[in-house]
């Protein structure tokens, strides 16, 4: 179960979708988040600072989602951290790359909400309220 | 929707290589645009017949570009936005009033591009066309205009909300594969 306390992480290139996700986030009782505006910003704060969860875009300039999720698995400090990617990238093959690389779940945009909240207690063994 | 007759004034090369009106390429883009508007913005877009453009121009508020780059085919997207219309889309989508064309409605047209490309490469990949990503550009200026420079017919397809109308437009075309 993840605590209403828990830190998360959201990246995303575009600050409508880091604000959406951040919005649900708060109707879901998560109000302690964090953003970057890509991967390599994004690892930065994964390395000197403690997070819970990180909510990851996949398309970015620069180090992209599927990136920082491989970066984040190599590394010993971070790799059982939950990553939660909410991407526009539907294609079969980018999910498959994504499990292979260990992601924890998966959103296609768009999305509602109430998705969001399905996926995020999916992730942590808990039936959606 | 059915197959639609190419504009007049259009090269033989043209015709023959550019199957773009062809209710497989075009459907895509209408249910992907409809799916993210009605998901994100919690606004029903009501689609109309698309139609190949005789003039190069469209004239908007805000828009989002895209290329299409894929194996065999290639070209881009673009949705462009009445100023009335995009304002309450992005006011719905982030939960808060947004009254002028400001940064915000720049970063939120380029993921609506982002979202609306994406849904429709997936359903494209399906008929065996495959796509790389891409990362959109947004052009803010009321009452702009949008001209694709390209031998090959463009597509538009308008949609009407109650808030003021949009325009998809595609531009499709196959190329030898690598």
């Amino acid at each position: 179960m993840l605590d209403t306390n828990a830190k998360i992480l959201v990246v995303d290139d575009f600050s409508t979708m880091r604000r959406i996700v951040k919005n649900a986030l708060k109707s879901l009782n998560y109000n302690n988040v964090e953003e970057a505006e890509d991967g390599a910003s994004g690892l930065e704060k994964l390395r000197t600072d403690h997070f819970d969860l990180v909510v990851c875009d996949w398309n970015m300039p620069g180090m992209t989602g599927i990136e920082l999720l491989r970066a984040v698995r190599a590394d010993p400090s971070l790799k059982h951290l939950p990553f939660l990617m909410v991407t526009a990238e539907a294609k079969r093959e980018n999910i498959v790359e994504a499990i292979q690389a260990g992601v924890s779940n998966y959103i296609v945009k768009p999305f509602t909400p109430q998705t969001f909240g399905e996926k995020l207690h999916a992730m942590f063994g808990e039936k959606a309220a | 929707m059915q197959p639609t007759a190419q504009a007049p004034g259009q090269t033989e090369a043209a015709k023959s290589q550019f199957p773009a009106m062809r209710a497989d390429f075009i459907n895509p883009f209408i249910t992907s645009t409809v799916r993210v508007i009605a998901t994100m913005a919690a606004i029903q877009p009501l689609p109309g017949r698309p139609r190949i453009k005789t003039d190069s121009r469209t004239y908007a508020d805000v828009t989002g570009i895209i290329g299409l780059l894929g194996e065999g085919v290639e070209g881009t997207m673009a949705i462009s936005f009445a100023e009335s219309c995009i304002l309450r889309v992005v006011s719905n989508m982030l939960g808060e009033e947004i009254t002028d064309l400001n940064n915000e409605i720049e970063d939120a047209v380029g993921e609506l591009t982002n979202m609306i490309s994406g849904a429709a490469r997936a359903e494209l990949e399906t008929k065996s066309y495959s796509f790389r990503m891409a990362i959109p550009s947004v052009i803010t200026r009321r009452g702009h205009s949008i001209a694709v420079i390209t031998r090959f017919p463009i597509v538009q397809i308008p949609f009407e909300t109650d808030f003021g109308p949009f325009y998809v437009e595609a531009c499709l075309h196959q190329v030898p594969k690598a």
